[in-house]
């Protein structure tokens, strides 16, 4: 692993394969908490903490226990497992030690669970970044770069689309495209725009 | 008897659709909507996933405890999943490709989900066992409309034949703005639909 590598998988991320706008991974939240620019944000926080976390815990897992066991093909049950584990673990922590935090975050936590960004980047540091079972060099960095990039990412299209979502309120909208119809047709528009950035090359 | 099952069968096609009535789905929806083919092939897997999982949570619902009954959901959905994931990789390597990261994701498909706690775990097997069918053929169903959009437009050509002479394919059909497009066009349509039938079903949810 290089310092090029790294900063290819995260303006990959970031940018050119961001989730939410051209992979289609977590549109719930990206739908259901961009009304508002403050919680959008907060449930961004909350969307990278998660996937980064779960990123490492995962690829121990698979590197340590999958592996050796010849069980690969359990992946898709362990990492939901441990995921959804992790998370609530995460809710009864912060809520014992951080209050505040609580309060930002708690609500989003347990949405996070079944949001298939969150499987989804898992899947994909194994798919990527291991080759026929042997873990390739820097696997296990390149796989936290791109699980922090990812979140990153989705917080990106997230809070721009609560603000677009905000001013959307004084706009005249046609009755029945009022809500999700209308949001999809932004998000289109947001794709079109971040498409320019697949010219990037490295 | 005949008659309420045929009710639960019906609903997943018609009013409680899970694409276009209950919004619910939409991340595979989008994704793999690029060909009619690709649509057909998700909407199989994920309605056996939602038969297999709708049959066994119906069968263990008195026996799991209330409180740990997602967790246990969560393992009966993600096994289908696996079983569905290895016959895919061994007969169908082409679909498999074309599908991706988006078979190991039935998983957290909230319709599976959904399906199990609202009605799985509360009914019969036999009312399950059409409830799941009627849910997947909806799903399929809406995936293969929403597909044949895209790939009629981005491509000119339907399940990879050609279809319209002297059409310049719109490429950004097949890509992610098109899915986007496509689809919020369709639910606005069926919106609207319902308003001048005055229905009151309004379009709300929205989740993957």
């Amino acid at each position: 692993m290089n310092i090029q590598q790294a900063a290819t998988v995260i303006i990959s991320m970031v940018f050119i394969n961001n989730f939410i706008l051209s992979k289609f991974l977590g549109l719930c939240p990206f739908l259901g908490v961009s009304k508002e620019t403050k919680p959008a944000m907060q449930m961004g926080y909350a969307v990278i903490f998660v996937m980064t976390l779960s990123a490492l815990i995962t690829w121990l897992v698979y590197r340590f226990i999958l592996i050796p066991f010849h069980l690969e093909y359990l992946r898709t049950i362990s990492f939901i497992l441990v995921i959804a584990a992790f998370v609530q673990l995460i809710e009864m922590f912060i809520r014992k030690t951080s209050p505040p935090l609580y309060r930002a975050l708690g609500i989003y936590l347990p949405l996070i669970t079944t949001n298939c960004a969150v499987l989804g980047v898992t899947v994909l540091n194994v798919n990527d970044f291991f080759v026929k079972s042997n873990a390739v060099a820097g696997s296990f960095v390149l796989s936290v770069i791109q699980a922090f990039s990812a979140g990153v990412g989705f917080t990106l299209a997230l809070l721009l689309m609560s603000g677009i979502r905000e001013r959307l309120d004084l706009a005249d909208v046609p009755e029945s495209f009022k809500g999700i119809p209308v949001a999809f047709i932004i998000a289109s528009l947001m794709s079109l725009a971040f498409m320019g950035f697949s010219g990037f090359r490295f | 008897m005949m008659k309420a099952l045929w009710r639960e069968f019906k609903k997943g096609i018609t009013v409680e659709n899970p694409t276009f009535g209950l919004v619910l789905g939409l991340c595979p929806t989008l994704a793999v909507s690029t060909t009619v083919v690709n649509a057909i092939g998700m909407g199989a897997a994920a309605t056996f996933v939602l038969l297999g999982s709708n049959i066994f949570i119906s069968l263990i619902r008195n026996i799991v405890p209330q409180e740990i009954r997602l967790p246990c959901f969560i393992v009966v959905i993600a096994t289908f999943v696996t079983m569905v994931e290895l016959a895919m990789k061994a007969y169908f390597p082409v679909l498999d490709r074309a599908l991706g990261i988006f078979i190991p994701l039935i998983v957290v498909n909230c319709i599976i989900m959904g399906r199990a706690e609202a009605f799985a775990s509360k009914n019969k097997v036999l009312p399950s066992i059409f409830d799941a069918l009627g849910m997947g053929v909806g799903f399929t169903l809406a995936l293969s409309i929403i597909a044949s959009v895209r790939e009629i437009l981005g491509t000119g050509a339907l399940f990879g034949r050609p279809l319209l002479k002297n059409y310049e394919p719109a490429l950004i059909f097949v890509l992610a703005p098109g899915a986007l497009l496509t689809l919020g066009i369709l639910i606005g349509c069926v919106n609207f639909y319902n308003a001048k039938r005055k229905k009151a079903i309004k379009i709300r949810g929205g989740c993957c």
